[in-house]
């Protein structure tokens, strides 16, 4: 590959229902450019649970995926509530998000955790009332 | 297990259009109405069953390579989810079967879930 190859989406936050639509186009772009399926699954839950936090935490947000030789990195910007504890929103089961979101299948307090689980490097850079941007990577060489 | 012994041993009624797909086989299965949790474990050619009906049910399935969504208690997914299952090739279907009673189905008939690779 000879440039990165960068994708950008809009998360709109106020339609739950479309969440997720900009993970979904990723997973076959990336299929598209010959990507292994390990490493898709992978990039793509890790900006599927992002996108869901973007809509239910920050009312939507930006998405950029960045492809390379070597990595794919996935760029979530939000310009949310931030987060207060970011130590704490990292363990399994911790969640604030309203009963609500609970009832549509989220809200478990997995989002985080997940996505660090399947990327090889994660970073919060968060500010209360002003935002947060959490730049994932996947290694795929 | 082939997803069309799945469907009869579920007692299934086929929501989706492509019945070339049952001809599919399923490795595993995970039931849960909680998508972060279905998300939290990686597992191939797998079958989801849940009692949650939008569209995030589909998408969750889409991004776990998951080959077939059961709804159970009859739940019945909208034109919508099912016009997004078909986009992504997994096969839709609902049984009028509780979440438990479908799992033991599956289980005692040799669905029983392999070691997860991740």
């Amino acid at each position: 590959m000879a440039e990165n190859i960068v994708f950008h989406f809009d998360v709109d936050g106020e339609d739950f229902s479309s969440a997720g639509g900009a993970s979904v186009t990723v997973k076959k772009k990336l299929r598209q450019l010959g990507i292994a399926p390990e490493y898709i699954r992978r990039v793509s839950i890790a900006m599927y649970e992002g996108e869901i936090n973007m809509v239910i935490h920050a009312n939507g947000g930006s998405a950029d995926v960045i492809v390379s030789d070597d990595e794919i990195k996935i760029v979530l910007t939000d310009t949310g509530p931030g987060i207060p504890d970011v130590s704490l929103a990292m363990q399994e089961g911790y969640s604030t998000a309203r009963d609500s979101i609970r009832s549509l299948g989220f809200g478990a307090g997995m989002g985080l955790p997940n996505m660090k689980k399947y990327t090889d490097t994660m970073e919060i850079d968060t500010e209360l009332g002003r935002g947060t941007t959490i730049t994932m990577t996947v290694k795929i060489a | 297990m082939k997803i069309r012994e799945l469907k009869e041993l579920l007692s299934a009624e086929l929501m989706t259009d492509d019945t070339t797909l049952l001809d599919g086989e399923v490795f595993n299965a995970c039931c849960s109405d909680m998508m972060s949790d279905v998300l939290a474990f990686v597992k191939d050619q797998g079958v989801l069953l849940t009692g949650l009906v939008n569209e995030q049910v589909v998408r969750t399935a889409s991004m776990m390579d998951m080959v077939c969504i059961v709804f159970v208690r009859d739940k019945t997914p909208t034109p919508d989810m099912i016009r997004l299952a078909e986009d992504c090739d997994i096969v839709v279907m609902k049984s009028a079967y509780r979440a438990y009673e479908a799992c033991g189905k599956l289980y005692t008939s040799g669905l029983v879930a392999r070691e997860h690779h991740n």
